[in-house]
């Protein structure tokens, strides 16, 4: 039976194997924030998903330098070229080159996945900062607001959002964000119900600091590490979203060069023309990737616990 | 708990009050006519037919007037009449929406099946091959949108194979895509999540308890570990539900399955509202229904959850 | 089911060790229900190996009490899920030893055979009774199960001996509780339910591992006295460990002090508390806190419990050890009987002190 309750790898029955004698004090005086940044760079599949983020971040910078063609150029008498010569990933049914389109598309995908998350942090911190603080009445209402935002299906939301709005990145950036900041909201009041309880805050209380500078000075910087992690873990996933929403048509204009526009475009010409949406999937695929490496080695350099 | 269930079931209404309150408002006064479609092309417009299709729809009376129309039609189950084929909106969608619920239930018992198999072994065997591969693979797994696993299930199962329909519609082996495609993301999630759990029911002191009771293996394993990993399992899967209501949009739409959520990206292309507002409505009152069973489903299962 | 490894039996040491053991059996002379001879527990973890028992010899015999004291990681629960087979194996293993329950090396028994001792012969009391019951079934199952697969009782009639149960360990109004949750009860009713589960199937020996340490002082009386009722009705052998001087005295027989996985010293209770013959039992002593030594510093042994992945060579204790000399940092004390100044022996008196003469007599 022992073998059902193994496999824990850890020698629990051993009770708290002591710490070695000789572990020097000092050592763990070392601040918490180069603690973290160690254990995240010795994951070397976080440091996989920083690459690959950061170059597609340098792609969305640079992309006018990096791409040979302007996006939105028509060619009618170069349409549905396959890859090679002068259109390296070929060009799509209006003569538009495809690599160009692609590399265009990074900078919907980095403004939408970053705006979106923003929008989402700036409702959410906001309202959880508030609910943890106050308690109460305002605890209750911000918290059943959240509720029904949170459980509410995240695509459908945002097809109602654009439908009022009208197509654009706007309306996405928006809809992605009113979405999404439930879970923000709910993450910052436990951390905030936790730090409010700390000695240093009563002291500030007692010191007569306000409750708006406490919130702001002694709160939030407090509150705010693992909100950011798991914010920065979420912009994969608005990226995705929004490559969605363009895909069944009611995300950018279809016009844009971006990654979900190029795939549905493609649609048209499976295993005819298959380049026109595997790179622009490959790119989706690859960018998400990314984030949840990324995502998945800050939340264990963070807490070492959750393996 | 009888008053549990009354006090969800009232906010079940205020939500779905709410949601199509808003959207109602917004849609009808959105610029374009919705009826200019079906009154033919522009040249043929004729401003009597407009008026009279006004009448017939009621859009000539001012918008709460609207408004209240169709919430007291909604109350007796009518979600009004569409406006390019002049049927009840119920009776157009109440085939589709049937159809929508066979995709979500074929995905979620993939989902279970899958994943607490494939996290339960992973957890049984930590550290081996086995284990691994189910965390490379669902990470994987998890990284690939339903757009682009759509896609490729696609190209390679009907252009290339020819296995099934490429218009599935709502035929049997037609949902067998879809069904996989809308699943496997969350199947994935499942079965990290199980893993975790059981990880950490394995370490709980009541199995050593259960084994120093001289329980059999199989005892130890069904009633001990594998029903306490599985709640929080029970739980995820009630909160992706909404997730997979969406994702049912972009599945249905790839494979052509013909249910709502093909329905609403077709009735956004015909600027059909009723079609819209239904779906939505229909949306919302099926999730809110769903995560107030799960809820349910979660206090039946772990004696430790009051319902208040 | 662990395999758990059964080790070749090294004749040679046999004989060595049953001279160091303190197998006194039991006032009457009879076998006793429980012998662990040189016992050594390991846990393997990646390339570290942690020697959590490193020769173990104890015994208990029927109605005995035999109380094991030491720090977390000194190796007593180790040894403990040892004698029950529920050690977490991997990464535990037996390298060593043998453990005789009733005249026969249970180490030698198959797993399914060990499985049919667990509850029907020998039982288990934990620590905490919160997390020690499955959350999610009601107490009367979790009683009851203990019916139904040992005895293939049916449901109802197991709901019955899990209300008798309860009654038995006075849980007020015991058959409207018995499809409570363990969450509904408290600390003590909770640790109570424990004890009755250990008790379903009137066991030979049980083993109650830190039983009173996670309740409030008052109701850790009350439960303590409930087991030693229930022990002495039904002549079973006890095992209790503790980390807690205060709790074994009136209860104990004999007490058996452990150290980084060794047994330091072996005395029966009265006699440990007036004279102990070890430097660490002397050490404990001294930092119990006492109502006619008010006023006084308290005394705390100084240092850390040792690495188990390093134990130190010589003397596990040397390095906290005001005594310590150069041979305590070399030579491994063996465990040795205890006696007076002018050689009369002390029955069941044991010390694994190269100084022991000195710390006893001195």
């Amino acid at each position: 039976m022992t073998e059902l309750v193994s496999g824990t790898g850890e020698p629990t029955a051993a009770g708290p194997v002591p710490a070695a004698p000789g572990a020097e004090p000092s050592v763990a005086r070392v601040s918490q924030w180069t603690d973290i940044r160690h254990r995240f760079f010795a994951n070397k599949l976080a440091v996989v998903g920083l690459a690959i983020i950061t170059v597609l971040i340098l792609v969305a910078i640079f992309a006018p330098l990096l791409a040979p063609h302007d996006p939105l150029k028509q060619d009618l008498t170069q349409t549905l070229q396959s890859p090679g010569g002068a259109h390296w990933l070929g060009t799509d049914a209006l003569g538009r080159d495809q690599l160009s389109r692609l590399i265009y598309g990074s900078r919907i995908a980095v403004i939408v996945g970053m705006a979106s998350i923003l929008v989402a942090l700036v409702i959410g911190v906001t309202l959880g900062a508030l609910a943890g603080y106050y308690g109460r009445w305002v605890d209750t209402v911000i918290m059943r607001v959240a509720d029904v935002f949170f459980a509410f299906p995240l695509l459908i939301g945002a097809i109602v959002i654009i439908l009022l709005m009208g197509r654009g990145v706007l309306p996405v950036v928006l809809s992605l964000g009113i979405f999404t900041w439930a879970t923000f909201a709910r993450l910052l009041r436990s951390q905030v119900l936790s730090v409010r309880e700390m000695d240093f805050v009563h002291a500030a209380k007692a010191l007569g600091a306000g409750q708006g500078r406490i919130i702001r000075k002694h709160i939030l910087p407090n509150s705010l590490t693992s909100v950011l992690v798991y914010g920065t873990s979420n912009v994969g996933i608005a990226i995705v979203a929004e490559a969605s929403l363009s895909y069944l048509g009611v995300g950018v204009d279809p016009e844009v060069a971006e990654w979900g526009n190029m795939i549905s475009a493609g649609r048209n010409f499976m295993g005819v023309k298959d380049f026109m949406w595997t790179y622009p999937s490959l790119a989706i695929v690859i960018t998400a990737l990314g984030f949840i490496l990324l995502g998945n080695g800050l939340r264990d350099a963070l807490d070492p616990k959750m393996r | 708990m009888g008053r549990y269930v009354v006090r969800r079931l009232g906010q079940l209404v205020v939500v779905v009050l709410g949601a199509t309150m808003i959207l109602f408002a917004c849609l009808f006064v959105l610029p374009g006519d919705p009826v200019g479609q079906i009154a033919g092309s522009d040249k043929a417009r004729d401003p009597a037919v407009i008026e009279q299709l006004h009448k017939q729809y009621g859009l000539d009376k001012p918008l709460v007037v609207q408004y209240g129309t169709y919430v007291g039609k909604l109350v007796t189950g009518d979600l009004g009449t569409d406006y390019t084929q002049s049927r009840p909106v119920t009776e157009i969608l109440g085939p589709k929406l049937e159809n929508t619920a066979k995709l979500a239930v074929a995905a979620i018992i993939i989902d279970i099946v899958i994943g607490i198999s494939v996290g339960v072994l992973a957890a049984m065997r930590r550290y081996s091959i086995w284990d691994v591969s189910a965390t490379f693979i669902t990470t994987l797994a998890i990284g690939v949108p339903s757009i682009v696993l759509g896609m490729i299930m696609q190209r390679v199962f009907v252009i290339e194979l020819d296995w099934f329909p490429l218009i599935a519609g709502d035929s049997f082996e037609g949902i067998i895509l879809p069904a996989f495609t809308l699943a496997i993301i969350d199947a994935a999630l499942v079965a990290q999540l199980a893993r975790s759990t059981m990880l950490e029911v394995l370490r709980a002191d009541y199995v050593k308890t259960a084994v120093a009771k001289g329980l059999p293996r199989r005892t130890v394993l069904t009633r001990h570990i594998l029903r306490n990993s599985v709640i929080p399992v029970i739980t995820y899967l009630g909160i992706s539900f909404g997730g997979l209501l969406g994702g049912a949009i972009i599945t249905e739409t790839i494979f052509n399955w013909n249910g709502i959520g093909l329905a609403l990206i077709q009735a956004i292309q015909q600027n059909n509202n009723p079609i819209i507002v239904g779906v939505v409505t229909i949306g919302v009152a099926v999730f809110v229904v769903l995560n107030l069973v799960v809820d349910l489903l979660y206090a039946a299962l772990d004696p430790r959850i009051r319902l208040a | 089911m662990s395999r758990t490894p059964v080790t070749k039996h090294d004749e040679g040491d046999g004989m060595t060790s049953l001279e160091m053991a303190p197998t006194d059996a039991g006032a009457d002379g009879a076998a006793p229900l429980l012998e662990v001879r040189d016992l050594h527990v390991e846990f393997a973890v990646r390339d570290s190996v942690t020697k959590a028992v490193n020769g173990v010899n104890y015994s208990v015999s029927a109605g005995e009490t035999l109380a094991v004291l030491g720090e977390s990681g000194s190796g007593k629960s180790v040894t403990a899920q040892a004698i029950m087979g529920i050690l977490d194996s991997p990464p535990g293993r037996i390298a060593k030893g043998e453990i005789f329950f009733q005249g026969q090396d249970i180490l030698r028994l198959s797993e399914g055979e060990r499985r049919k001792l667990r509850g029907a012969k020998m039982a288990m009391i934990f620590q905490d009774a919160l997390s020690s019951l499955n959350p999610v079934l009601s107490v009367g199952f979790q009683l009851g199960e203990m019916f139904r697969v040992h005895q293939g009782m049916s449901r109802k009639d197991s709901k019955a001996k899990a209300i008798e149960l309860m009654d038995r360990v006075r849980i007020p109004a015991a058959a409207q509780r018995v499809g409570d949750y363990p969450h509904q009860f408290s600390g003590g009713m909770r640790q109570r339910i424990m004890i009755a589960m250990a008790l379903a199937l009137e066991p030979d020996l049980i083993i109650a591992d830190e039983p009173t340490t996670a309740l409030d002082v008052t109701v850790q009386a009350q439960v303590m006295d409930l087991l030693a009722e229930l022990q002495r009705e039904y002549n079973m052998g006890l095992i209790l460990i503790t980390h807690d001087l205060g709790v074994v005295a009136d209860v104990a027989d004999k007490i058996a002090v452990m150290y980084a996985g060794r047994i330091v010293e072996t005395a029966p209770v009265h006699e440990l508390y007036k004279r102990p013959a070890h430097p660490y039992t002397k050490g404990l002593l001294e930092s119990i806190p006492r109502l006619d030594h008010k006023g006084q510093e308290l005394y705390a042994i100084k240092g850390l419990p040792p690495n188990l992945q390093a134990i130190p060579p010589g003397c596990a204790f040397n390095p906290r050890c005001a005594m310590a000399q150069d041979v305590c940092r070399t030579d491994v004390p063996p465990l040795v009987p205890v006696t007076e100044l002018d050689g009369t022996e002390l029955p069941g008196r044991h010390s694994a002190c190269h100084f022991w003469k000195e710390t006893i007599h001195g």
